[in-house]
Formats: C-alpha cells, sequence, structure tokens
C-alpha cells in the first residue's frame, strides 16, 4: 500500500492547523493591542523573550509590539491551576469546550486560501464547501449551550441561551444573504454548485461586493453575530452575565473557549474575503498577475491572507467602537430587518438574473 | 413653564439604518488609533509631582549641616494618627550649637501610620519637617517602615533657607552681653 498520499495529506493538513492557530493567537494579540491604540493606551510591550529580546534593535522593537505576548497567554493557559467547581455536571462540562473548539477548526478544511497553476490550494475541494463551513461553524453553539447548561449556575445558562437563540436567528439571514452571491457566481447549469473555489474564479472582474452590496452588508452584519462579537456578544455581555458562557472555566478550558472564538473570526473573515472581497485575486479588473508555480501559489496565499487580516481588523475596530446592543434589539435587527431585508434581496436578485438570461442576452 | 420643550426631529432614511453612525464612529475611533499615547509607563517614568505635593514628612537640616529639630514636641502633639514619636536629648557642651535649645535624642515616623497631612509641617516652629516628593514607599516588615531620625535626615536633606536663626540669636546674646546686659 502507498502511505505517501496519505503523509503529504497530513503533512498539508498539520501545517493548516498550525498556521491558523498562530494566526488566531496572534488575533487574540492584536485584539489587545487594537484596544489599547484606540483607547490610548500602547497595549502589551513588556514579554521578553530571554535571548530575541536582547538583540539591540529589533529585539526592543518585537517587545514594544508584543510578539511574544501570545507565547506567554498560552503558557499562563496551560500552567494555571484547573478548578472544577462542585456544582457542574462534570462529563458535560469537560465536553463542552471541545465541542466548542472541533467545529471551529474543521471549517478550515474547505476553505480554498490561493491557486497555484488553476488548481486551488485548499484541503478539501469539494463542490458543497458554502453548505459544509455553514453546516459545521452553527455546530459551534452546541458547545456554547452545553457549557452554560452544565455549569448549573444562572449567568452561563442566561448565556447559553441567548446565544442559542441569536444563532438560530442569524443563521436563516446569514443563509439567505450568500445565495445571491452563489446564483451570480454560476452560469444556469454549471455544475460546481456550492464550491468556494468557483466563487473566487467568478470574481475575477468584479468582486462581489460591488456587484452585490447589500448582500454583503447582511453577510457582515450577521457574521459579527455568529461570531459573537460586539455590538452581538450576548452570550458574553461581561457588563450582565459575568462572563457569560464560560464563567465557571478556567484554565486551559477556557482556552479552548477562547481560541475557538478567535478560530471563528478568522475563519469568518477568510469565508467573507472568498464570498465578496475577490478571494485571492488581486484588484477589481486585474485578476491574477501572480507568475506560475510555487511563487504564485505563495503569493496569491499571502494576498489572500492580507485580505483576511483587514477583515480581522475591522472585526476589531468595530468591537471598540460601538456599544452592546439590548437583547431585544438583537432579536429585532435579526428577525424584523435582516431576515425580510435578506429575503427581498435574493428575490430581486433572481428577478435580475431571470430577466438577465432571458430577455437581455 | 421656564422650560422649553424641543420637538425631536424626525431621523431621515439615512439616519434611520445607522450606517452613517457607524461610519462616523469608526472614523472617530480610528484617528484614536493614531493619536499619542496617554499611557505613562509608570516605573520607567515618573510624573511630574507639582509643588506642595504632600509626600512623606522628613527632618532637614539646614545649610550649613546643623539639625533644626529642637524637639520641642509639637509635631508629635499635634499628629492626628500619632504618627510621630520623639525622645528629646540635650545637645553636648562642647558642640558648636550647644547654645541651641535641645536636640531630638531620637525621632521616629511611622510610614505606616502617618496620612500626610502635612499638620507636622505647618506647626513646625523651627521649619525642621518638611513633606517630600516622595509617594512611594515599600518594604518587607512593618519595623522597616518607622523611619528612624538617620534616615529621616537621609531622605529629606538640607533646606536651602539661609536664615540662620540659632547663629542671629548668638550675635544677639554676645553683643547685648558686651553691653552689660544678660
Amino acid at each position: 500500500m502507498n502511505y505517501l498520499p496519505i503523509l503529504i495529506a497530513l503533512l498539508k493538513a498539520v501545517i493548516m492547523i498550525s498556521v491558523v492557530m498562530g494566526i488566531a493567537a496572534y488575533a487574540v494579540l492584536a485584539e489587545r493591542k487594537i484596544a489599547g491604540w484606540i483607547q490610548g493606551r500602547y497595549g502589551p510591550n513588556r514579554t521578553v523573550l530571554p535571548f530575541i529580546g536582547v538583540i539591540p534593535i529589533l529585539g526592543n522593537m518585537l517587545t514594544r509590539l508584543g510578539i511574544f505576548q501570545p507565547v506567554a497567554d498560552g503558557l499562563k493557559f496551560i500552567f494555571k491551576e484547573d478548578p472544577v467547581p462542585g456544582h457542574v455536571n462534570k462529563f458535560y462540562y469537560f465536553l463542552a469546550p471541545c465541542v466548542a473548539f472541533i467545529p471551529a477548526m474543521t471549517t478550515m478544511v474547505v476553505l480554498p486560501f490561493g491557486e497555484m497553476d488553476g488548481v486551488p490550494l485548499v484541503l478539501a475541494n469539494i463542490d458543497i464547501g458554502m453548505l459544509f463551513i455553514l453546516a459545521v461553524s452553527s455546530l459551534g453553539v452546541y458547545g456554547i449551550i452545553l457549557a452554560g447548561w452544565s455549569a448549573n449556575s444562572k449567568y452561563p445558562f442566561l448565556g447559553g441561551i441567548r446565544a442559542s437563540a441569536q444563532m438560530i436567528s442569524y443563521e436563516l439571514a446569514m443563509g439567505l444573504s450568500i445565495l445571491p452571491a452563489f446564483l451570480w457566481a454560476n452560469a444556469p447549469g454549471s455544475e460546481t454548485g456550492l464550491s468556494l473555489f468557483n466563487v473566487v474564479q467568478s470574481q475575477d472582474q468584479l468582486w462581489m461586493v460591488f456587484w452585490q452590496p447589500l448582500s454583503a452588508l447582511i453577510f457582515l452584519v450577521a457574521l459579527f453575530a455568529e461570531t459573537n462579537r460586539l455590538p452581538f456578544d450576548m452570550p458574553e455581555a461581561e457588563t450582565e452575565l459575568v462572563s457569560g458562557y464560560h464563567t465557571e472555566y478556567g484554565s486551559m478550558k477556557f482556552g479552548l473557549f477562547f481560541v475557538g472564538e478567535y478560530t471563528h473570526i478568522v475563519i469568518g473573515s477568510g469565508v467573507l474575503v472568498v464570498l465578496y472581497f475577490g478571494g485571492w485575486n488581486f484588484l477589481p479588473g486585474i485578476p491574477f498577475p501572480w507568475p506560475a508555480g510555487w511563487a504564485g501559489g505563495l503569493l496569491s496565499t499571502l494576498w489572500f491572507l492580507l485580505k483576511v487580516f483587514s477583515v480581522v481588523f475591522f472585526f476589531m475596530w468595530i468591537r471598540w467602537t460601538l456599544p452592546r446592543f439590548r437583547y431585544d434589539q438583537v432579536m429585532r435587527l435579526g428577525w424584523a430587518i435582516l431576515l425580510p431585508l435578506a429575503l427581498a434581496n435574493l428575490v430581486l436578485n433572481a428577478i435580475l438574473i431571470a430577466l438577465f438570461e432571458n430577455w437581455l442576452v | 413653564m421656564a422650560f422649553k420643550q424641543l420637538a425631536r426631529k424626525p431621523l431621515n432614511w439615512a439616519e434611520r439604518t445607522y450606517l452613517p453612525q457607524i461610519i462616523m464612529g469608526l472614523k472617530i475611533t480610528f484617528w484614536n488609533m493614531l493619536k499619542k499615547k496617554v499611557t505613562l509607563e509608570y516605573p520607567d517614568v515618573r510624573p511630574v509631582i507639582p509643588n506642595g505635593y504632600r509626600g512623606i514628612p522628613t527632618l532637614v537640616k539646614d545649610p550649613k549641616g546643623r539639625e533644626k529639630c529642637v524637639s520641642c514636641q509639637l509635631c508629635e502633639f499635634v499628629c492626628p494618627p500619632k504618627a510621630i514619636r520623639i525622645q528629646p536629648g540635650e545637645i553636648p557642651e562642647d558642640s558648636e550649637n550647644a547654645h541651641v535649645e535641645k536636640a531630638p535624642k531620637e525621632f521616629d515616623i511611622d510610614m505606616l501610620r502617618c496620612i500626610y497631612c502635612g499638620f507636622c509641617q505647618e506647626v513646625c516652629p523651627e521649619e525642621a519637617i518638611f513633606l517630600q516628593k516622595v509617594f512611594s514607599l515599600s518594604g518587607y516588615s512593618r519595623e522597616e517602615m518607622v523611619f528612624p531620625k538617620a534616615k529621616l535626615y537621609e531622605l529629606g536633606g538640607t533646606y536651602p533657607d539661609q536664615h540662620y536663626k540659632w547663629e542671629k540669636k548668638r550675635s544677639a546674646a554676645e553683643e547685648n552681653q558686651a553691653n552689660g546686659h544678660g
């Protein structure tokens, strides 16, 4: 039996996981730095590594930027005492962080991040990529509900309930908002369907955000709600629910929730870039200036990552700009505004496509 | 009625989407990001202490190195938390300052009791005790935080007032003696 393909696939998976975990860790740092900058502070700038920190100019610069802070954060999570409150339901209490973490890490499998000689750079290029992401990422809410319920304490419980209601409400709007993008991306009778690679290919001249700004906006708002980011951080809501669903968690179990949340943000930003911001296409009208071969693959990946980081930055920027919605406002926005708007947008686009196909062409 | 009620203008279409307001907010926070930071990186950068700040009380010497305290014990008496303890002592006969009334044999200020009210400085007739600008004190034990006389002089140093009250008193007394008074 030939083990080489399995080994290569395994290697690719390990690289992808480490890169995404690294980005998630540095997203935490970015959050703290951006919070500091917006509030007139410096953010973390004291963590030093023994040998790198003493390099004359570079070491000082890296320290001031807080580059080593994620290392300290991670070590703290691992070595902290891990108390288990006596009143929790042990089995689900231990299960919840895993259930929250695994879907967040699984969605990256189908996310294309570059292109090399016309072949997508992705772990699994499947035809139903978008469906897979929607299905798996919404499993993440089970972790939150389980955490809230198993903690057997009122604030986590409220957090869990809020999370479930919010996720269900915004999932609808999110699903409806991506349909126009796929309707426009696929020629009639094409077989690629919900493939994410195909969506990027169809945006080589015009990014979907310019053609479908309303869909992009609805998707963005729903994405904020799905990743539990401010102004929709109902499940956490520090000022209302202590720390929300992970109030009773400490140490690495909290760390799993935390990393899972940031992985959600990174992957969500990736999906937004793929669907509406042209993926790894250079600029609108200049689709693919990268050379062929490895260099092209690398450059397109870097360009894609740059876009993803911009969106992640936008996530944080919004967090430190807007206050939190009241809970009933979140529900009203989801059901009474975004859902009808997304539905109307879908119908309008369907009619436009029908007109386009039948009379104008 | 003394007040006038104004009708609130109805929001127009763009305002009701809240998007322009959100963009305005984003603009504000973005420029905030580029502004100068207000953080004072404390142990590395010290704040500028204004004059008249009431830090720890210390004893001072005059520019000629004479200890100004005459152990009148007014500060001990006025001290609200009773942080000051003074043991008066005599000045030896052969000292240059033998004409000064007295000197403290021991002068302890318990910095854990002190409330930095500055009454001691205000009450002192000899201008011998002053509140300094030192605001952060720390130690490993309670005993360590009771500052003895030597430490108080070390922290207080010299106060640059040049009126030399006791020298003038001595020369006046000597003059009187020469004129047949006293």
